[in-house]
């Protein structure tokens, strides 16, 4: 008994939820990354190529969160995020831009917009309004895509959800053809292009010359996301999703809806995709099926495994390694690396050999991320949560 | 007679072409403690997991409070009144004891997705509660507070048995089912496992269904034992009955032993 109390009393394991970072130190490093994220890009040349980078960072941060939750949280691997950005981003392109021509009477349709977009054809609604629809569309398809994931473990979601993504990417591809109303489903590989600036009332028009709004917006999206993870992380929910992750044999015993708590995480998680999507969209300009692929959902994937699974700033920092690396990096420093010694193709050609060395090494070096989570750290090193039990088959 | 809190009618469970369970008609008395017992492999944990919704019967039926909960769901069966435990502890590894406490009354929670975000006074007085509540069914089986936010997976196993109790009782259930609670207890640990049950019935008024091995225990609080063996049920009775009955010496111990028994 001695050796037991001496064992428990020396393993100081702090309290669930917590790093071992005291709690001070990451109150204050948080309000410092906070300070910075708002004050730097004022120094930044707004119309620069950084600029441009933070932006994109800060969406794939947004995206990065939201994947957390369904894979982090409740453990489903998802492959096919990216459908949930191409849903967002249609709902963006269908609510703001020129693409339904002939909408009231080839006039279009406007709904609390400004400036030019207030006299073009098409439909054209305000961008908070999308943003809201973007996230009820997504919340939809997130559970749509759980419902038959849901008598599925481990891979088998996998298979469901990556089959998902290119169902949807397809129909991004070939909705060109698909027509009704007087429209096309989608524009296909041409795109949906212009697609309607951000219109926010108060604040002058956003223009792709001025990229520093577009970085606020962003950081606003961030902010929420952020929020919303710690919430959720910290609650009733996101101890459930921690209890069906390690045995849902247990968690459905002690009273846990599986259904339900699923498909909340597939929902909430959806609907940070589609948010981040609508924002891309109006923020590249474009709603083009090429965006859409399987490499995407892996993109994705790989910042919020090369963060930490589950780990909330790990996956902040994943996103912003490989959204840098992707965006910047790989086409502006090191593109004509392979040229310079004697080799006949660009590095972007290379992207994702890249990623998929990176993620390898750190497979190797650090399989729990940049900022592991504690649990997930304990599961990769206790083998805690091995999901052996399986339900008995529930059709009839 | 007392009025039953469960009663399960001719339960038959196959797997392909195993019968685990066989015909099983059986029933819990209010505020009672009864015990299954039977060799390995006799179908007690199969007619444990069908009671709990985890699997569905071939045939028969299940009533608890009069309420039919034949292949309900596990998560619906646990909300109406009947927790359990585990054979094999299966408590969240990763989550403190306290934690894992807290996942019991899941089901007695209203929190939820924006209540949760927005933590709205009424949740953030619910965690309170859950939180304190939880607090105080570990003390109830004995975990000492000091040990409260220790990781389940760090406690030593009978602290995890007494924490898996716990978890259970958190949802305050009208029938609690122990799958072999002290297996791999010291006979003391044992002792204090058996006085916690009949605190448990006489205090609370909850019914207790056990799974044992340990015919001490079983003994010593049963007031109703039910013998399986291959699935079947062989023999019902007081302690004093089974412990006599040539069919479980039979069953236990072989043809040969049955017959030398005066």
């Amino acid at each position: 008994m001695a050796e037991a109390a001496a064992i428990r009393t020396s393993s100081t394991a702090p309290p669930p939820g917590t790093s071992r970072v005291p709690k001070g130190a990451r109150m204050a490093l948080t309000a410092a990354a906070i300070a910075a994220a708002i004050i730097i890009p004022l120094f930044i040349d707004s119309g620069g190529n950084v600029m441009n980078n933070l932006v994109l960072a800060a969406a794939y941060v947004v995206m990065a969160l939201g994947l957390n939750i369904i894979v982090g949280f409740a453990g489903l691997l998802d492959l096919g995020y990216v459908a949930f950005f191409a849903i967002g981003a249609y709902t963006m392109g269908y609510f703001g831009s020129g693409f339904h021509a002939n909408a009231g009477g080839g006039d279009g349709i406007h709904f609390l917009v400004t400036g030019p977009a207030a006299k073009l054809p098409g439909i054209h609604v305000n961008f908070l309004i999308i943003c809201v629809l973007a996230v009820l569309a997504t919340t939809v398809a997130g559970m749509i895509i759980g419902l038959p994931t849901l008598r599925l473990r481990g891979d088998y979601i996998a298979i469901v959800t990556l089959a998902f993504g290119e169902i949807i990417g397809r129909i991004a591809i070939n909705g060109d053809e698909i027509h009704g109303f007087g429209t096309s489903l989608t524009a296909g590989r041409q795109g949906i292009t212009p697609v309607d600036k951000i219109d926010l009332p108060g604040i002058d028009r956003f223009t792709s010359l001025e990229l520093r709004p577009w970085f606020y917006v962003a950081l606003m999206l961030v902010f929420i996301v952020l929020f919303v993870n710690f919430r959720l992380r910290d609650s009733r929910l996101g101890r459930a999703w921690i209890a069906l992750r390690e045995d849902e044999v247990a968690a459905s015993s002690m009273g846990i809806p599986m259904v339900k708590t699923k498909l909340m995480a597939y929902g909430t998680g959806a609907a940070f995709g589609g948010l981040s999507g609508a924002f891309l969209a109006s923020y590249l300009n474009t709603v083009n099926a090429d965006q859409f692929q399987f490499s995407f959902s892996i993109f994705v994937l790989a910042m919020v495994i090369l963060g930490g699974l589950g780990s909330i700033w790990g996956v902040v920092v994943g996103a912003i390694v490989l959204s840098v690396i992707n965006n910047y990096l790989i086409p502006d420093v090191f593109n004509s690396l392979p040229g310079d010694i004697g080799l006949d193709f660009d590095l972007t050609e290379l992207s994702f050999g890249i990623f998929g060395f990176l993620l390898v090494i750190m497979m190797i070096l650090r399989p729990e991320g940049l900022i592991p989570e504690r649990r997930r750290k304990m599961e990769l090193v206790e083998d805690i949560g091995v999901d052996d039990a399986v339900f008995e088959s529930r059709l009839p | 007679m007392t009025d039953l809190i469960l009663e399960a009618a001719g339960v038959t469970k196959r797997f392909g072409g195993l019968t685990a369970v066989d015909d099983v008609t059986f029933s819990i008395p209010e505020r009672s403690i009864v015990s299954i017992i039977g060799p390995n492999g006799a179908g007690k944990t199969t007619f444990f997991n069908i009671l709990t919704g985890l699997y569905k019967p071939t045939l028969g039926r299940v009533a608890f409070q009069g309420a039919n909960i034949t292949s309900g769901r596990p998560d619906k069966i646990m909300k109406l009144g009947i927790a359990r435990t585990f054979q094999n502890i299966r408590l969240f590894g990763t989550m403190s004891a306290l934690e894992n406490v807290m996942i019991g009354q899941h089901s007695r929670m209203k929190a939820g997705l924006f209540g949760s975000i927005f933590r709205t006074p009424p949740v953030r007085h619910e965690e309170k509660y859950v939180r304190e509540h939880a607090a105080e069914a570990l003390e109830y089986v004995g975990i000492r507070s000091h040990l409260h936010d220790q990781l389940a997976i760090n406690l030593s196993y009978g602290d995890q048995r007494r924490v898996e109790i716990a978890r259970a009782l958190a949802s305050d259930p009208k029938l609690l089912l122990l799958d072999e609670p002290t297996a791999g207890m010291n006979p003391q640990e044992s002792d204090e496992l058996t006085q916690l049950m009949q605190k448990l019935r006489d205090d609370r008024g909850l019914a207790i269904l056990l799974i044992e091995h340990d015919m001490k225990v079983i003994m010593g609080v049963s007031q109703h034992i039910t013998v399986l063996d291959h699935g079947e049920k062989i023999a019902e009775g007081g302690p004093q009955e089974i412990r006599t009955n040539p069919q479980v010496i039979e069953a236990y111990l072989g043809k040969q032993a049955s017959q030398e028994t005066p």
